[in-house]
């Protein structure tokens, strides 16, 4: 579904990624860990295609089609979706209106009709349940006022209305309590299926005890120097990162 | 004296004939014997006013010189014009300035609702709130006065839906001037909405005078879609004076016009009024939109808030005057004033001034202005979720306008406005 070869990317002339390899096939789920300033984030942008960086080598191919040469619609139009590590406010805007005019959108991409208010609800009445939201959240404007936890779950919410190929999570559970944690691992699970790929980027192993990843890759310093099976996640809990900077003595192959 | 001051001289005083060389042909066609007198005192305050000039401070960013170095012609009769759709069934419709009755929808019996060319028209108040002394616009206005529109509501009458009133323009072969004018006087305890709509086609020049007054107690809610052809001058005078323990709720949607001009001013003539005014400008293009309030707290007591949203785009101009006063007895004036302003290109310019004078020592007053762009952070949220850059340009565009939006309470407006903005 995704290929990353050898991808290098700058931030404000600064080389942030240093060559990544990355294979994601149709049900998998890749968990993406690394120190603090190691590229998860950019990663993320790389794959979305935020403004502020500049890919200086290598490609991504997502489903055989060069993701970097598309906007960021058009991205989300061929199934790759974020869920942003700090989601934004839109102030003015409901989430109702968004979520429609953003499914719609995606719809025309692909090639589907548009949906109605009323056809519109009825989805989102469903999605909203299956991820057990309160539904006066639709009547509030994008994330604002929202609480650390209403904002994580919001943009799963989106997640699970836009029915992407590709969910990409950036440290979604940075700044969660336990429970808060454990209702958006819960949602991304119910959005688990043999079709869909996902890419969990975290910080800290807790969240990989609720999404159970199939591969666990570390990123040093711009480059993949570490994949393993979810054990892994359990190594760098114990140990820290500090091994693996170090030339990954400490670790047990 | 240098070339610019003998030219700012030659306007002031002698150019003044484009518009007085029409009393003559206009009274032979226009008899109104009962405004004869009004007519006159206006011509006579027209005579000894100058046009402003970007030399007064309340007219620094906006020259008039193109309207005032315009020749136009009288109104011409014109009944093939098509109407916006309508919002209610209470609606006047005026062509160039004169009352339609064809066009109208019929007034319900026990509403002295109409057109101020009707005999029957109760307007002792007619000229008595819209000042000109030193208003060569409003002057003029009166100066043509011979038909408009007139919404008396009876003490403790309650009118639930809203009155619509329609100035349609339309130029033959010369460009026109009209000169609407509209008188709302709402009873003691009566309550009423009313919405003033100026629509037309190609270039022509409104110069529209409204004076609204509210007795004790009255509630107005009052609507101003301007939605002028893109050729079209359009200077407005809105005038409102507030009785006792009475609101006033007003929505000033400025859409349409080249060079427009709204002035609206507000005076509380008594205690624990209250006022909130409400003002959204789009221009775009080489559109110039002059917003002048005025908030004259005359009387302790009273509140006042001002919303004014501005959306400039290409090389679109703006300009916010905000000035409240608080005399010297307005104790426990509670003054709020807001302008914020989006612009959509490096072009657009906006001038904005608080101006706020006080004279009384236990008041609350507050200002603010804020001039932003688009948010880069919220327009890669919009497009990470499939939605066109373009789209969720007007998205945004949409949300910065929405507060002042949703405060209209007629839905039919609000939908239009969103159309505009979103579509």
């Amino acid at each position: 579904m995704l290929t990353i070869h050898n991808l290098h990317a700058k931030v404000v002339g600064k080389d942030i990624l240093r060559g990544i390899n990355l294979d994601v096939k149709p049900g998998e789920v890749h968990a993406i860990m690394g120190p603090n300033g190691s590229g998860k984030s950019t990663l993320a942008g790389v794959l979305t295609g935020k403004e502020a960086f500049e890919v200086t080598e290598g490609e991504v191919l997502f489903e055989g089609k060069n993701l970097l040469d598309m906007d960021p619609e058009e991205r989300a139009g061929e199934g790759v979706f974020l869920a942003f590590q700090y989601p934004v406010e839109i102030p003015g805007v409901t989430n109702n209106y968004f979520l429609r005019a953003s499914l719609n959108a995606v719809r025309k991409y692909r090639g589907q009709t548009e949906l109605d208010a009323a056809a519109f609800l009825k989805i989102v009445k469903e999605k909203i349940k299956i991820l057990q939201m309160p539904e006066d959240l639709l009547k509030r404007s994008v994330n604002e006022g929202f609480s650390g936890g209403e904002k994580k779950r919001n943009e799963i919410f989106q997640m699970a209305v836009l029915e992407p190929k590709l969910c990409i999570l950036d440290e979604t559970d940075s700044g969660l309590d336990i429970d808060a944690m454990k209702a958006v691992a819960d949602g991304v699970n119910a959005l688990r299926s043999k079709d869909r790929a996902m890419i969990v980027i975290t910080h800290y192993q807790r969240l990989l005890d609720h999404i159970v990843p199939d591969f666990v890759h570390v990123l040093s310093e711009g480059r993949i120097v570490k994949t393993g099976g979810k054990e892994l996640a359990l190594e760098l809990e114990q140990h820290g990162y500090d091994p693996i900077k170090a030339g990954m003595a400490g670790i047990a192959d | 004296m240098s070339a610019a001051n003998l030219w700012d001289r030659w306007r002031e005083t002698m150019d003044k004939t484009t518009f007085t060389n029409l009393f003559t042909p206009f009274d032979r066609d226009n008899a109104a014997p009962k405004y004869r007198a009004l007519r006159q005192s206006g011509r006579e305050r027209l005579g000894s006013l100058a046009w402003p000039t970007t030399r007064c401070e309340d007219w620094r960013f906006t020259s008039v010189a193109p309207i005032v170095e315009t020749t136009f012609a009288l109104p011409v009769k014109c009944d093939d014009l098509k109407l916006p759709a309508a919002t209610n069934t209470l609606r006047l419709v005026f062509v160039n300035g004169r009352f339609a009755k064809a066009l109208s929808a019929p007034i319900a019996a026990g509403l002295q609702v109409g057109s101020l060319a009707d005999a029957g028209a109760n307007v002792a108040l007619l000229a008595q709130i819209a000042a000109d002394k030193d208003n060569a616009f409003t002057a003029m206005n009166t100066s043509f006065l011979c038909d408009g529109a007139y919404v008396v509501i009876s003490d403790g009458q309650v009118v639930e839906q809203p009155i619509e009133i329609v100035y349609l323009s339309r130029s033959t072969d010369k460009p026109i001037v009209s000169h609407p004018r509209t008188l709302i006087v709402v009873g003691k305890n009566a309550q009423a909405t009313v919405v003033e709509r100026y629509q037309g086609d190609g270039a022509y020049f409104t110069n529209a005078v409204t004076e609204i007054s509210l007795a004790e107690g009255a509630v107005l809610d009052h609507v101003k879609l301007q939605q002028e052809s893109l050729q079209a001058y359009h200077i407005a005078n809105t005038q409102i004076v507030q009785g006792a323990r009475s609101t006033f709720t007003s929505h000033y949607l400025s859409l349409g016009g080249a060079l427009v001009r709204n002035e609206v001013r507000v005076r509380f003539d008594g205690e624990h009024a209250e006022s909130t005014v409400n003002g959204l400008y789009l221009a775009s293009g080489k559109q110039h939109m002059d917003n002048f309030t005025v908030i004259d707290h005359a009387q302790p007591n009273c509140a006042s808030h001002e919303l004014y949203k501005g959306i400039l785009d290409e090389r679109a101009h703006g300009v916010f005057n905000g000035k409240i006063f608080v005399r010297k007895d307005a104790q426990k004036t509670d003054a709020k004033q807001t302008n914020k302003v989006l612009l959509l290109s490096d072009d657009a310019t906006i001038n904005t001034k608080p101006q706020l004078e006080i004279f009384a020592d236990d008041v609350k007053c507050t200002h603010g202005a804020t001039i932003g762009q688009l948010d880069a952070t919220q327009l890669f949220y919009l497009q990470s979720r499939g939605i066109p850059l373009d789209a969720a340009r007007r998205l945004l565009t949409f949300a910065f306008a929405n507060d002042v939006v949703n405060r209209v309470k007629i839905e039919a407006i609000r939908a239009e406005l969103e159309e505009r903005i979103v579509r």
